[in-house]
């Protein structure tokens, strides 16, 4: 199987798990911002996945494509390493044009997993997991997403984490995107500058959509419609 | 034209098992227009007048074409030359008085040491010897504009062509990824009508050449590009993966 045998065909496998994950971000981040808007819009969302069979069969994709991902990672790692050979070079200069981020994607993905770790003891376990166990103290909570956002970023440290985690995701993604592309062939004197382009401004616009969310929260804000003490903290009027 | 001094940190490894280490050596009043390989012959009279064993290290033409030279001068594979040069078109004028010059081989698994700073690159070869050229019988010579070629394919076969096989983007890639190289071999023969008919078989052989023989997964780190003597950019890599997804989808 040419997918696991040959080096680029393991670079396939990891773009296209890539990008299968950069377009379930690019879902993830258009329903956040929906807590924005309406907290029974969000809580709708929230319902209509919650633990029906569609959202249990998608999420088990996932986790397989973060899985493919991750395992791939690491064995391409292991691979290049000794590729590298025992003998490190004593002096290396890196060339202006290599960016950081580049060579350091493990780093950045490992960080990447720990933030999600967090964030699926933070909100899925708490909503879909407690569904799906029928945990008769988390059930009534379970579909209420905007008070599992309000309850996260209330704690300070809870937010500085996901600011942290945000920004390894950007950097992941920043040059993930193009690099994909890069390794499916869609790439060339033109296309490079393209997508190295269309990579850095769809990666901000997400994780600003991510961010936006998590700091509205943190520094108070209450959407309109939600049955909250004080509706003054509300943006839209 | 001024005379630097400075201190020279050379590699010295015998054989590809030995664990090596660098040696050091003072070198005095070296005149700024001597190239980089000069200067190591200077540095080989030296130790050779002092009855010790000289440094070694692989060069041939001195102009830029043959590939031979492999020096990671100062973290930078070739140095810090002018863009698009080799090792032996590095000038002492590139450095400043009282500098520690260290100079380490191409350091890769699939590069194995030879002496000092010498290194086996047959590797390449087995790699072009996979596929790097084209089965068809040339019979009758043709008339010049019997296979018409578009300008711009045929500049870039020839920019493609232009790789040397010095192997600095090995040398320069965290991952020790020969792709740099096998692309622009791909490429210079993919861009042409000739080249097309065995581009799959070529794609498909020189690839499994190539992660047979120890070399690492390409990231896309761009490290390659940004040493390569002759400029040769990933545009090629890009090519060698559509390439590589077709033969094999074609399969």
């Amino acid at each position: 199987m040419w997918l696991i045998n040959s080096s680029i065909g393991r670079k396939v496998v990891m773009s296209v798990t890539g990008i299968a994950l950069v377009l379930f971000l690019t879902f993830h981040a258009s329903m956040n911002v929906v807590a924005l808007i309406s907290a029974e819009g969000y809580n709708m969302i929230c319902e209509f996945l919650g633990a029906n069979w569609y959202a249990v069969v998608a999420t088990l994709g996932l986790a397989a494509l973060v899985a493919l991902h991750f395992i791939f990672a690491i064995w391409l790692t292991l691979q290049n390493r000794k590729a590298r050979g025992n003998n490190r070079y004593a002096v290396t200069d890196k060339p202006a044009l290599v960016e950081w981020s580049s060579q350091n994607m493990l780093v950045l993905g490992i960080i990447v997993i720990l933030g999600m770790g967090l964030h699926l003891y933070n909100f899925w376990y708490n909503m879909m997991y407690a569904e799906l166990v029928h945990d008769p103290e988390m059930i009534a909570m379970a579909t209420n997403g905007v008070y599992h956002i309000a309850k996260t970023f209330s704690c300070p440290v809870y937010t500085v984490i996901y600011m942290v985690w945000l920004a390894a995701l950007w950097f992941h993604l920043n040059h993930g995107i193009w690099s994909s592309m890069q390794t499916l062939g869609w790439s060339g004197h033109i296309w490079f500058n393209r997508w190295k382009m269309i990579g850095t401004i769809y990666t901000t616009v997400i994780i600003l959509m991510f961010a936006a969310v998590a700091l509205a929260f943190a520094f108070g804000y209450v959407p309109c419609d939600m049955q909250a003490p004080a509706c003054g903290g509300c943006l839209l009027g | 034209m001024a005379n630097i001094s400075f201190t020279i940190k050379y590699w010295k490894q015998n054989g590809p098992k030995d664990k090596g280490h660098f040696d050091t050596h003072e070198m005095k009043n070296i005149p700024d227009d001597t190239s980089f390989l000069e200067m190591l012959d200077i540095l080989n009279e030296e130790l050779i007048s002092a009855g010790k064993e000289p440094f070694v290290f692989d060069h041939d033409c001195r102009e830029g074409i043959c590939g031979m030279c492999s020096l990671y001068i100062n973290g930078t594979p070739h140095g810090k030359t002018e863009r698009g040069a080799t090792t032996c078109q590095l000038y002492m004028r590139k450095f400043k008085n009282g500098d520690t010059i260290t100079v380490e081989p191409w350091r890769s698994a699939g590069f194995p040491v030879i002496k000092d700073c010498m290194v086996d690159r047959t590797a390449f070869d087995k790699i072009m010897q996979a596929g790097g050229y084209t089965t068809v019988r040339t019979g009758q010579p043709q008339d010049a504009n019997a296979i018409l070629i578009p300008k711009a394919d045929a500049d870039e076969a020839m920019d493609c062509a232009s790789c040397i096989g010095c192997g600095a983007c090995v040398a320069a890639c965290k991952n020790g990824s020969a792709m740099l190289f096998v692309s622009s071999k791909v490429s210079q023969l993919a861009l042409l009508p000739q080249g097309k008919v065995e581009a799959a078989r070529r794609a498909k052989n020189m690839i499994a050449k190539m992660d047979e023989l120890g070399f690492g997964n390409c990231t896309n780190t761009r490290a390659c590009e940004a040493v390569c003597p002759k400029c040769e950019t990933i545009s090629n890599i890009a090519r060698l993966n559509r390439e590589f997804i077709k033969a094999k989808l074609a399969d």
